[in-house]
């Protein structure tokens, strides 16, 4: 009886707002008044903050590692240029959440291939949707384009209201009001019993259907709402930036994600969005020292977050914040406790 | 019917390719269970090395083969004791992410050294054009890549079934403990090991400018057909891999002549489906230990 009072205390902890997960958001918000000659890229380092939230749910709290995500990004993205391109939907706000819905339902189908098998099994197959529908999209050009990619979309006002202008500043709010609500959602879900259900799957799945959790089930709820999540961020990408071309599906986009993440720290929900906004700046900073070979710096910061070890790299990060945060609020109180950290 | 010869013919000259290029995979991630994408890499490497040997260098291309091995195999080796051992233990998201960290920084590193466009490498005259053989046209070229590929897998499979080494090589990788309680020198077994893999694939790579095509994105482009070879053909033998490459190499070939217009859809469509059907492969045991 008192374990069960101290873990439901515990988790209802948890779950309370921390005072400095407003300050983040006020920051995010302040972001857009401090620098407003950045709105492109900042659009794009929200775009993949929710891209890799939606990656979190899965590897951070179901423990699935997927090579593919970029298959439901694709999906959205593509859903999204061709509502507004024939003008099915021309509402954003309302196309946005069809294209969700559209990758959402890949997701649930799919996700019948992800739950059998083992990590290596996991990998493959995601993997092999992702580039099943780059072929896909390759071969019905006469849809997508092919690899000219949708041209010529043109979005309508967001809600009748808000048209989107040429510096991006209505892109930059619309995209962050979309993550903050997604975020919102996500967080509820992860606090739930639900959430600490996925949890325990992920530690022992084996364990976890000992005591009554059904584990097929709850990967593939799981499974499912990531894609939608993936499909938004995707819709997002076509929405602010009027272009969906092959590259939606590519390896490389898929295995970027996984770097944001991997920076970020997995598990917390804010690692993809930490992680989102410390990628992005990289990738400016070395293609500003040699444009075209960016990319082997970017593997290089790969291969060394993993050599020196994930857990340790963000101890060191969150080793100053820790040490102001207790002088400030006494010995008990932690910013923030990514992976494994946490009890 | 010659069509379909020829298509036969084809096929298991790029089933046999593939096999080369991935049974050092079949060793690292079937046996070893470490997921190592990268492995496109080393084959790059290899045939990068030949095409600067015989191309700059003026070297018959059959000098530059061994080199192409050797070159490979000499940077496996290094890799191997310098980073890829510190991950055998780590999880598998660990090992993806590492894996492609490095594929990143060879496709850059080729790219910045070679330039981006495709190469090619200057075939002896003794291997180009056809022979006819009871009207059906057989490729100098390919007809080569059968014969050295089919003696290397003959010798392989004597190797790992028939000598001390490969016994070795088994028990270590059946349970690397007692095998090293026995006297075994496990870390040394797979060091060489992934380094004679790392050698092949980077032959493979020599082998395969002409059919592939050599690029700095060839790791990229090529990492799913060595993954389906290995998940496909299981890793309980060789035999397991050997099939599935001669497999895909016919369905490659068969489906881009029938159905040009799927181009790679019929290839995974059948990947997926076989996992979902087999999901440890098709022969053979599962890889997850």
């Amino acid at each position: 009886m008192t374990a069960h009072a101290d873990v439901s205390t515990h988790a209802i902890s948890r779950a309370r707002w921390h005072w400095s997960e407003f300050a983040f958001w006020i920051l995010a918000l302040f972001c857009a008044f401090l620098f407003p000659s950045r709105y492109l890229i900042m659009t794009d380092i929200v775009r993949l903050a929710l891209f890799a939230l939606s990656l979190d749910l899965i590897l951070g709290y179901a423990g699935i590692v997927s090579l593919g995500h970029a298959a439901f990004f694709g999906v959205g993205a593509y859903s999204a240029g061709l509502l507004a391109l024939h003008g099915v939907v021309t509402e954003p706000v309302v196309a946005l959440i069809v294209a969700g819905i559209v990758a959402m339902a890949l997701g649930f189908l799919t996700s019948f291939l992800v739950i059998r098998g083992v990590d290596l099994t996991r990998l493959m197959v995601t993997l092999g949707i992702a580039l099943l529908l780059e072929a896909l999209a390759e071969r019905f050009s006469n849809i997508t384009g092919g690899t000219d990619g949708l041209q010529g979309i043109e979005m309508q006002p967001i809600l009748g209201l808000f048209a989107f202008d040429m510096f991006g500043k209505v892109g930059f709010f619309y995209c962050l009001a979309v993550l903050f609500g997604l975020f919102l959602l996500a967080r509820r879900i992860v606090h739930s019993p639900f959430g600490l259900s996925l949890r325990a799957i992920r530690n022992n799945p084996l364990r976890a259907a000992a005591i009554g959790i059904p584990v097929n089930k709850r990967l593939i709820a799981i499974y499912t709402l990531a894609a939608f999540y993936a499909g938004i961020a995707g819709a997002l990408f076509t929405q602010t930036t009027a272009l969906a071309s092959l590259d939606v599906f590519s390896f490389e986009r898929s295995a970027d994600l996984m770097l944001v993440l991997v920076i970020g720290g997995t598990g917390y929900l804010y690692g993809g969005l930490i992680g989102a906004v410390v990628f992005r700046m990289l990738q400016e900073f070395f293609s500003n020292l040699t444009p075209q070979y960016w990319q082997f710096w970017i593997g290089l910061v790969l291969v060394v977050i993993v050599l020196v070890g994930r857990q340790r790299l963000h101890r060191w990060a969150l080793w100053a914040p820790n040490l102001i945060i207790r002088q400030l609020g006494g010995r008990k109180t932690i910013v923030a406790v990514p992976e494994s950290d946490a009890p | 019917m010659t069509t379909l010869f020829t298509i036969l013919f084809d096929g298991v000259a790029y089933g046999m390719l593939l096999f080369v290029l991935a049974c050092g995979l079949a060793v690292t991630l079937g046996l070893m269970n470490f997921v190592n994408l990268a492995h496109g890499a080393f084959a790059m490497t290899g045939g990068y090395v030949c095409a600067v040997l015989v191309n700059q260098s003026g070297w018959p291309f059959f000098a530059a083969l061994p080199l192409a091995f050797v070159a490979s195999a000499l940077i496996g080796v290094v890799l191997e004791r310098s980073l890829y051992r510190h991950l055998y233990h780590r999880s598998h998201l660990d090992q993806v992410l590492f894996s492609v960290g490095l594929v990143f920084m060879s496709v850059a590193a080729v790219d910045y050294i070679m330039g981006s466009s495709r190469i090619f490498i200057k075939l002896p005259a003794a291997l180009e054009g056809q022979i006819d053989f009871f009207g059906v046209g057989i490729g100098r070229y390919r007809l080569m890549i059968i014969a050295i590929c089919g003696l290397l897998t003959a010798a392989l499979q004597l190797v790992l079934a028939r000598t001390r080494f490969g016994s070795r090589l088994r028990a270590a990788v059946d349970d690397p403990r007692a095998a090293s309680g026995l006297g075994i020198n496990v870390p040394q077994v797979f060091a060489f090991t992934f380094a004679f893999g790392c050698g092949l694939a980077g032959l493979g790579g020599a082998l395969s400018a002409e059919i592939l095509g050599l690029d700095p994105y060839f790791p990229l482009k090529f990492m799913i057909y060595f993954l389906i070879v290995v998940t496909v053909g299981g890793s309980s033998s060789i035999t397991g891999p050997f099939l599935a490459s001669l497999l895909l190499g016919i369905g490659d070939v068969a489906g881009k002549y029938y159905v040009p217009k799927m181009g790679p859809f019929v290839i995974y469509t059948i990947m997926i489906v076989i996992l979902i059907w087999r999901p440890n492969g098709l022969f053979g045991r599962t890889a997850a230990r």
